[in-house]
Formats: structure tokens, sequence, C-alpha cells
């Protein structure tokens, strides 16, 4: 479970991303985050992965206290959590295959385990044909698809997605987001960033919308409602 | 832990090979600085060289009057010892100086035949005299004028012109005093370029850096691999620079023998080619290794 506490972040002096956030995320849910750019959705999941830290209240994920979290801690929170961006952020030096293998790798995971749960990962998102291929070789769903399997080949608890459809055309978005629907069926929770209305309300999933920072509506089967202001 | 100990040498040389240009760039630098310091320690050796046989060369030579009992030559000799600066003298009586003289001219038969109608031994017993340095020749000089001996010695002969010798002497410590800050400067700048390069090539790695703790990797994964290239930049780029001297100095040492007979940089370089070598890996993996570990330490803050 995640649970955000009162949590308001500052960014230097006077920028508040986040005033006085409380939220709960249960098991095996499927969030969106919604908001027009700057609400803060971005600084939400930056918080649950430990990359900023709250100005006041606490970030928990079960039993850690990410909030205070410390560096050396990191890595094994985020081998808890995949996350994947707007921008795809693969390993430009790697092939599609070795991207996800090396998610594995720095986890710890044995020679058998890789090789094994690789190509399965990459079956799953329809990229099994182009494992070999390097990431500039790829067309941006594509390249999301590579991401998002790196970011599930961990079996992580959590996949946390920025605008993850942010550069994609809406026929390859739909590919995306049936996909975080498919990976959360299998029991991943999904965390969902996005300022796309279209896509969040054909979602029919739980919707928290954010406005300069504040949480306005927290709904199940939720609806992104664009705020007259 | 073994298996992750594989994977990080393994990236490390695809990194190394996918680096491409940024690799070479690297290597080049390093090689740049290895070269100028390698060509530093080549200057300082002649300059040294050029001193040390300076100093060998520094000698006096005091002939006795032929009444002179060797017993009294001997005695001087004992005193001579004394004076400071003084490394070693041979005494030569004037059998051995005869002997000597024959010697050389063995193949010239005017010098042998006049030598044969003279009769009688011409050479004078003489005392030579090596010192440390050129600076101690005053010294001798003063030891020598002394009123006990002045009955005694025929005549005191520099092998060389004293003050010449004396004046390059001081040259070359100046120069080697001087050297050594060029030498300091120039190689604090070579440092400092190839630490700036792979800062650079560091620097266009941020983003993967960051993605790679974003994906849960340990800091010693990641900085494994760099360390690995590193260690490989720094192999390769002694490697080329020892090339790059060999033939340069087994096409040169020859023209320096010439100025300088006996310095044979070639034969110096090879012989200690293990120090060499040793020293540039050395120093190019202190330089390569550190400079990526300080730069990786950076972008591991996310
Ligand atoms: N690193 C940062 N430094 C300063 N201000 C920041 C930083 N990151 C985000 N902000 C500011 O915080 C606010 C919320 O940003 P963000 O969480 O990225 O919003 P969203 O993802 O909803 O577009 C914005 O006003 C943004 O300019
Ligand atoms: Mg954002």
């Amino acid at each position: 479970m995640i649970i955000f506490d009162h949590v308001t972040k500052t960014y230097g002096k006077k920028v508040k991303a986040l005033d006085d956030v409380s939220f709960e995320i249960h098991n095996h849910e499927f969030v969106a985050f919604v908001g027009k750019s700057g609400a803060g959705k971005s600084t939400i999941l930056k918080l649950l992965i430990g990359e900023e830290h709250p100005t006041k209240g606490s970030v928990m994920l079960d039993e850690v206290v990410v909030s205070q979290i410390h560096e050396h801690q990191k890595p094994a929170l985020r081998r808890r959590i995949g996350s994947v961006f707007q921008d795809y952020r693969l390993l430009p030096q790697k092939t599609v295959q070795e991207n996800v293998a090396f998610a594995m790798e720095a986890a710890g995971r044995a020679q058998k385990e890789v090789d094994r749960d690789v190509p399965r990962v990459l079956d799953l998102v329809e990229m099994k044909d182009k494992a070999k291929r390097f990431p500039h070789e790829l067309s941006g769903g594509e390249k999301q698809r590579a991401a998002i399997a790196r970011a599930i080949v961990n079996r992580p608890e959590i996949l946390i997605a920025d605008e993850p459809t942010g550069n994609l055309d809406i026929f390859h978005a739909w590919d995306i987001i049936k996909l975080l629907l498919k990976i959360n069926a299998l029991g991943t929770t999904v965390l969902l960033a996005t300022h796309d209305y279209e896509v969040v309300n054909a979602l029919k999933r739980r919707v928290v919308t954010l406005e300069e920072g504040r949480i306005t509506r927290d709904e199940e089967k939720g609806k992104y409602i664009l705020s007259d202001k | 832990m073994f298996t992750a100990f594989n994977r990080v040498i393994k990236s490390g040389f695809i990194g190394f090979w996918r680096s491409g240009w940024l690799s070479l760039a690297t290597i080049f630098m390093l090689m740049l600085t290895l070269f100028v310091l390698a060509g530093l320690g080549f200057m300082v050796r002649s300059a040294d060289y050029l001193l040390m046989t300076l100093q060998e060369k520094v000698d006096v030579s005091v002939y006795f009057k032929p009444e002179v009992e060797e017993g009294r030559m001997l005695r001087v000799k004992e005193q001579l010892l004394l004076v400071n600066g003084v490394k070693d003298i041979e005494y030569v009586s004037r059998d051995e100086a005869l002997a000597r003289f024959r010697d050389q001219h063995s193949q010239n038969e005017v010098i042998m035949q006049s030598l044969e109608e003279l009769g009688e031994n011409p050479l004078e017993a003489s005392l030579n005299i090596r010192a440390h340095e050129a600076a101690q020749f005053d010294a001798i000089a003063a030891f020598l004028e002394n009123k006990n001996y002045e009955n005694d010695i025929d005549k005191v002969s520099y092998t060389q012109n004293r003050d010449a010798i004396q004046k390059l002497a001081a040259i070359t410590r100046a120069v080697r005093k001087g050297g050594l800050v060029v030498v300091a400067v120039l190689a604090a700048i070579a440092i400092l370029v190839s630490f700036n390069t792979i800062r650079l090539a560091i620097y266009a790695m941020r983003e993967e850096i960051g993605v790679m703790r974003l994906v849960g990797a340990s800091n010693w994964f990641i900085r494994g691999p760099f360390f690995i290239e590193s260690i490989l930049y720094a192999v390769i780029a002694s490697a080329l620079t020892l090339g790059i001297w060999w033939p340069i100095l087994q096409k040169y040492s020859p023209a320096f023998d010439r100025i300088l007979p006996g310095l044979h940089l070639f034969s110096y370089f090879t012989s200690n080619m293990l120090l060499f070598a040793g020293g540039m890996v050395g120093v190019a993996i202190l330089l390569s290794v550190v400079s990526s570990a300080i730069a990786i330490g950076r972008y591991l803050k996310v």
C-alpha cells in the first residue's frame, strides 16, 4: 500500500509543487493522476521513487518510509517500482534486449532467469522481433513498449507511468494504455500520470485530479473534468 | 556475486567498444599526456647525463719534478684525498707513465725512435685528481699552491678548460632547476586536459547514469563498467605511447649520441622498458580511473 500523508513539496523557496496532499493506493489498483501541466503529477511520482524528498509530510510504501530513504536504499526501492516516462529513457548504447536484461542484471538476477524472462516479457509487449535493435532504430510506440518491458521484467509491485503517451499519436497511445491495463490485470499496481483526458475518460478507473498542487477530486471510475479557471 | 562481477567486466568492454569516438578521444588525450610526460623524462635524463659527463671530465693532473721521492708523492696524495670534493686520485709513477706513453705511440716510429735515442725516461710522475664537481677546483688549487709543495711540483694542468667546464656545469644546473618547473607545468596541463576529456565523456553519459539509477542499479554496478573501461583506456594509451616512442628513439638516438656521446637514449628506453610500461600504465590508470570516478559521482545522486 502507498500512503501520502499531508505531503507538501516546495522546490527552492517559492515553487509549491504539492500542497498538503494525502491519499492511499491499495495493491492492484490502477490510478490515474490528471491535471494540467505543472499541476504536480510528476512530483508525486518522483516522491514515490525517492528522486525527490517532501518538504513536509511523509510518503510510505508498505513498511518503507520513502520520504526518509537513504541513498544506498534507493536501488532496492526502485526494484519494487518499475517506471516509464514520456521520453522513454532507454539506454541508447544498448539494444532492446540488453536494456531489458540490464534491469535484471542490476537487480542481481541469475543469468538463467535473465535468459528465460527477457524473451517472455518482450513477447508480452510484442517486441520480440525487434529485440536486437538499438533505441534509435525504433518508432516512438516501440520505444515505449521496450521501456515498459524493462520496467516490468523484475515483476515490480508497482508500475509508474509519467505521460507515457505524451509523444505518441492517439493510435499508438491506446496501444500503450491497453498494455498498462494488461499489466495491471496481471497483478501490478499502476500509477499513471497524464494530461490526456480522452484517455482517462475511456479508462473508467480511479482518477485523482490535481490543480496547482492540491487534490481537487479523487473518484473511483472517475472522469477528467476540466475546471473552468 | 561472481555473476555480477562478470557482468560488470563484460559491460565495461562493451561500453568501451560502443563509446566509439569518445573512447578514441579519451585514449588520444591520455596518450598525449603520457607522450609529453615520457618526453620530459627523456629530457631530464639527458640533462642529468650531461651533468654527469661534465663532472667526470673534471680532473687535475699534478706533475712532480723528477727528483721527488715516491714516498713524498704518496704523502701528497694522502693529504689531497682529505680535501673536500676530491673523488679519487690515481698515482702514476715515472715507469708507469713511460709504459703508457709507449703504448699510446707504439705505431709512431719517429717518436719511438727518439725515445730510444734519449736513453732515459723523460716523463714525470703525476697524480691525476678527479673531483666530484667543477666547483671543487678552487679548493684543490688552493691546496696545491701551498708553500710546502712548491718545490716538488713541476706543473699543474687542468685537462679541460676549467672555466668553461665550471660555467657549463652552472648552466646545466640552472637548466635542470628551470626544467623541473617547466616539467611540472607541462605535466599539470597534460593531466588537466585528459581529466577534462574524461569528464566530458562522463558528462555525455549523465542521462544514462540517471536511467541506470532509475532502473534500480546500485552505485558500484554503475561504476564498475566505467572502471573497467578506464583501465582499458589506460592500457591501450600506454601501449600506443610506447609504440610511438620506440621508433622515434631508435631513429634519433644516434643523433643525440653525436652531441652527447654515450647517452644511448634508445637502449636506456629498451632496458628500462618494464619501468616505462609500468609507470605509464600506472599514471594513466590513476588519471582515468580517478577522473571518471570523480565525474560519475556527481550524476549518481538521483
Ligand atoms: N526540479 C524542479 N525545480 C523547480 N521547480 C520544479 C522542479 N520540478 C518541477 N517544478 C515545478 O513544480 C511544479 C509541478 O511540476 P510537475 O510535478 O512536474 O507537474 P506536472 O508533472 O503535473 O506537469 C511546476 O510548477 C514545476 O515548474
Ligand atoms: Mg510531468
